[in-house]
């Protein structure tokens, strides 16, 4: 019987848009995070290896990586809950341009979140009181489920229209557009909605929810999206758009 | 897809749901009674009813299905979304022309 400490055994992305998995052990230990993982092979076992994290507390959204077929961020997911048989895969987020080994390049997913127009435009002066707003109104509460995004850019690498569909804006870009359409002291909704209304915007949502299933903040990009599908249909028809 | 293309993809769905209750209905009540060829002629050739029914039912079907189908190309296919909608309106254009050729032979007395 052997008595060697339990092993996980890991195999990591390694190289661009071309590469291959290569395979690690790891210890197994108690209490045990996929970045953590990822850490022991990088100072321990191959120095060379890329990856990005900051906060490591589920806050900045820097570490996402597809565990095991999914993208999770992998500060906050225990090995426990995702590895199989002992096993882990990790690479690069997925549906975009890899940087090298586990590090993606996220400048496509904010290009398109300036392309829906997910910045506050603001529609008073500094001279200007501060803006009152009910927190029991149905715009406040509409906007408040969708502002807790972190930007980690893991419902994109879900999305499989992101996936078929290049221009797609994806589910984050569109949830901080709908947030901001409910934001009452905002002044750049004529601009948004026809951004978001456009080829490639929300009507390219095939509503699977894979944005919604795996966003670690536990939002629903999904219900932003139909929110945002519902608020362009009726400008539509009042000829606004 | 865009919110235009959209919205007539809804409302053409909206448009075809009575009218597709309807048809069945008239499938099952032609084949129940027996009902020949002659028959059926007898009852829709100069039918302004029967024409306005299967007239609207044709031009949901072309509008609707070309939308769809141009979403399809746009998705699963190397098209470009411009060679996209003219193909898919082609088909549109196609499964209009069929539909009415069909419903002018069956109303025009």
């Amino acid at each position: 019987m052997s008595d060697s400490p339990p092993e996980l055994t890991v195999s990591l992305w390694r190289g661009v848009q071309e590469g291959r998995y290569e395979t690690y052990k790891v210890p197994l230990r108690e209490n045990q995070t996929v970045l953590d993982v990822v850490t022991f092979v990088q100072r321990h076992l191959d120095p060379t290896l890329s990856y990005r994290f900051a906060c490591r507390v589920g806050m900045c959204g820097s570490c996402a990586m597809t565990v095991n077929g999914r993208p999770r961020w992998t500060c906050r997911t225990h090995v426990t809950t995702v590895a199989d048989g002992g096993r882990l895969e990790i690479g690069p987020l997925a549906n975009l341009p890899v940087i090298k080994d586990l590090a993606a390049d996220l400048r496509p997913f904010f290009d398109k979140w300036q392309q829906a127009k997910g910045v506050f435009a603001s529609s008073q002066t500094r001279e200007d009181d501060v803006a009152r707003v009910r927190p029991d109104s149905a715009a406040r509460i509409a906007a408040d489920a969708a502002i807790e995004c972190i930007n980690c850019a893991i419902c994109y690498a879900a999305c499989d229209t992101v996936r078929w569909n290049s221009d797609y804006l994806g589910p984050a870009a569109l949830n901080r557009a709908w947030a901001l359409v409910n934001d009452e002291r905002d002044a750049g909704n004529p601009e948004r909605l026809r951004s978001v209304a456009a080829s490639g915007g929300c009507h390219a949502c095939h509503s699977h929810q894979s944005c919604q299933e795996l966003c670690p903040q536990r939002l629903n990009p999904t219900a932003s999206i139909a929110g945002l599908k519902r608020r362009t249909m009726w400008a539509y028809v009042k000829g606004e758009l | 897809m865009n919110v235009g293309l959209y919205v007539w993809q809804r409302l053409t769905a909206a448009v075809m749901v009575p009218l597709v209750l309807l048809h069945v209905i008239v499938i099952f009540y032609a084949t129940r009674k027996g009902l020949s060829a002659a028959d059926i002629l007898s009852r829709t050739r100069g039918s302004l009813a029967w024409a306005a029914f299967y007239g609207a039912f044709v031009v949901a079907v072309a509008v609707h299905a070309a939308i769809g189908v141009r979403n399809v190309l746009a998705e699963w296919s190397p098209l470009k979304d411009r060679d996209a909608g003219i193909l898919a309106s082609a088909f549109g254009v196609l499964l209009f022309l069929l539909g009415a050729r069909a419903v002018l032979a069956v109303v025009l007395p």
